[in-house]
């Protein structure tokens, strides 16, 4: 069998293209595989899990082809980047429907409050996020310490592709690796040991989020 | 903060590009591929295509031409035209579209904009407006389709509210009246709609100049502004559009 790579969890919610062809893009010589198979996602070197829709839904298909435990596994033991709802997924609970969460770290996602959101101009900020944001690096806390691998030539405050409603509040803010403004302050990307998740969507963020897979694809933690 | 987006219009018509005025006079503007990655490298925010033809010849060499354009290029892309059901947009994403405009079909079935939404998530789902001003309503703008040849009798303010409700997660608004004009956009129209709704909304229709891709957004409300012509023609590039935009105190990606 073909070793495999790079694994993209495939669960049946939304397109996975626009993720596998950025991967290929970056990392030409990496056989990707976009797969629903538990085997594939426990073989591979990496695992990248995208998410679009809602989490209720993600969770349920997630569920009903039995990827969940694979997918915690991986969490845990291989290079793995979330995206999206595949960030949201990996806390405990969701605002969205009210639904349970894969529980890997502590907190809970929450909807942008639409109503009370005004820019400098006093116009309403809309729901959901959409178009691009800058993200900034955030240290994790401890003095000198240098910006995670995966933010590696990428410019503090870079700008990065959102679309989604709901936020992940972490009750554990040392996990917090990036965060974005829309208008308060949001965490919009987490890293823990060999785990790194990001809000926005890496594959469509043109230069800034291609340099942030082709880290992902060589990162060693 | 968010930047507010700029988003270069692409209509498509057997495999090429082409612009016209008042929905008319097609002229031809050069091949797809080729110009998604020029607008891509001038620092687009996101791609919209329309298939404007969309017989089912075209069809197929559309999703061609996506799959191409979206193995090379790393931003969102937007597919309208011709989008009938579920099954369309599944095609579309599937050939590496990342969200996809319907316009008519929601007006002759708005179910289908909520089962698409249901289905792939509201973020892939915008819903195209098309609006021209009339007289003989008791409101001021209404939706038209069939490529703006049939009237609906619909308030578009009232459908942008209600298609939002159903799980549209953007609004292109077109004013018919303004589109090739190179007059600026239909600034009240989509002030109106702006407010209304909470999802964002794209101003289309009327750009002739920098100073209406300003007027858009400060004036109109948009969040997102489109054009063809000015950027087609090579008038002006988007780069150039950012940074007058910023010179304006808008919030830009450059």
């Amino acid at each position: 069998m073909k070793k495999i790579d790079i694994a993209v969890v495939d669960y049946g919610m939304g397109n996975l293209r626009s993720v596998s062809k950025a991967l290929e893009h970056v990392a030409p010589s990496k056989n990707v595989l976009v797969t629903s198979n538990p085997k594939d996602i426990a073989n591979a070197e990496r695992v990248v899990f995208p998410g679009q829709g809602a989490m209720p839904d993600c969770i349920r298909e997630l569920d009903s082809r039995g990827l969940r435990d694979v997918v915690i596994q991986a969490a845990h033991n291989k290079p793995f980047l979330g995206i999206c709802i595949g960030l949201q997924m990996l806390f405990e609970a969701s605002e969205e429907g009210n639904v349970a969460g894969l529980g890997i770290f502590k907190g809970k996602v929450k909807r942008f409050a639409a109503a009370d959101m005004k820019d400098s101009n006093g116009d309403k900020l809309k729901v959901p996020h959409m178009g691009w944001n800058q993200v900034y690096q955030a240290n994790q806390l401890e003095v000198n310490r240098s910006p995670h691998a995966l933010w590696q030539g990428i410019e503090n405050g870079a700008r990065f592709y959102y679309v989604h409603s709901y936020y992940v509040h972490a009750d554990d803010a040392s996990i917090t690796a990036g965060f974005s403004e829309y208008p308060q302050q949001f965490t919009s990307a987490i890293a823990s040991n060999n785990l790194f998740a990001v809000q926005f969507h890496p594959e469509k963020s043109a230069n800034a989020g291609l340099q942030l897979l082709s880290n992902f694809v060589n990162w060693m933690p | 903060m968010l930047a507010k987006r700029i988003i270069p219009c692409l209509d498509v018509t057997d495999g090429r590009v082409v612009k016209g005025i008042n929905f008319l006079a097609l002229r031809d503007a050069g091949d797809p591929v080729e110009i998604a990655r020029r607008y891509d490298e001038q620092g687009a925010d996101e791609l919209t295509f329309l298939d404007i033809t969309a017989s089912s010849d075209n069809r197929g060499l559309l999703l061609h031409i996506i799959e191409q354009v979206a193995s090379q290029v790393f931003i969102p892309l937007t597919v309208g035209g011709g989008v009938r059901e579920v099954e369309d947009v599944r095609r579309l994403l599937n050939a590496g579209a990342d969200k996809v405009s319907i316009n008519t079909t929601a007006v002759l079935n708005p179910q289908m904009v909520a089962d698409a939404a249901s289905r792939f998530g509201s973020q892939c789902i915008v819903v195209a407006i098309d609006a021209k001003k009339v007289d003989n309503q008791p409101f001021e703008w209404e939706v038209f389709t069939h490529g703006g040849r049939k009237a609906t009798g619909l308030d578009a303010v009232k459908w942008a509210e209600y298609m939002a409700s159903l799980g549209a997660g953007e609004l292109l608004v077109t004013s018919m009246d303004r589109d090739g004009t190179k007059i600026g956009f239909n600034n009240p129209l989509n002030r109106a709609i702006s407010d209304a709704v909470d999802v964002p909304i794209i101003a289309s229709g009327g750009v002739g100049n920098l100073q209406h891709l300003v007027d858009g957004v400060k004036i109109g409300g948009a969040d997102a502004v489109l054009a063809a012509s000015i950027f087609h023609y090579g008038e002006y590039t988007v780069k150039q559009a950012k940074e007058y935009m910023l010179h304006n105190g808008i919030e830009v990606r450059l």
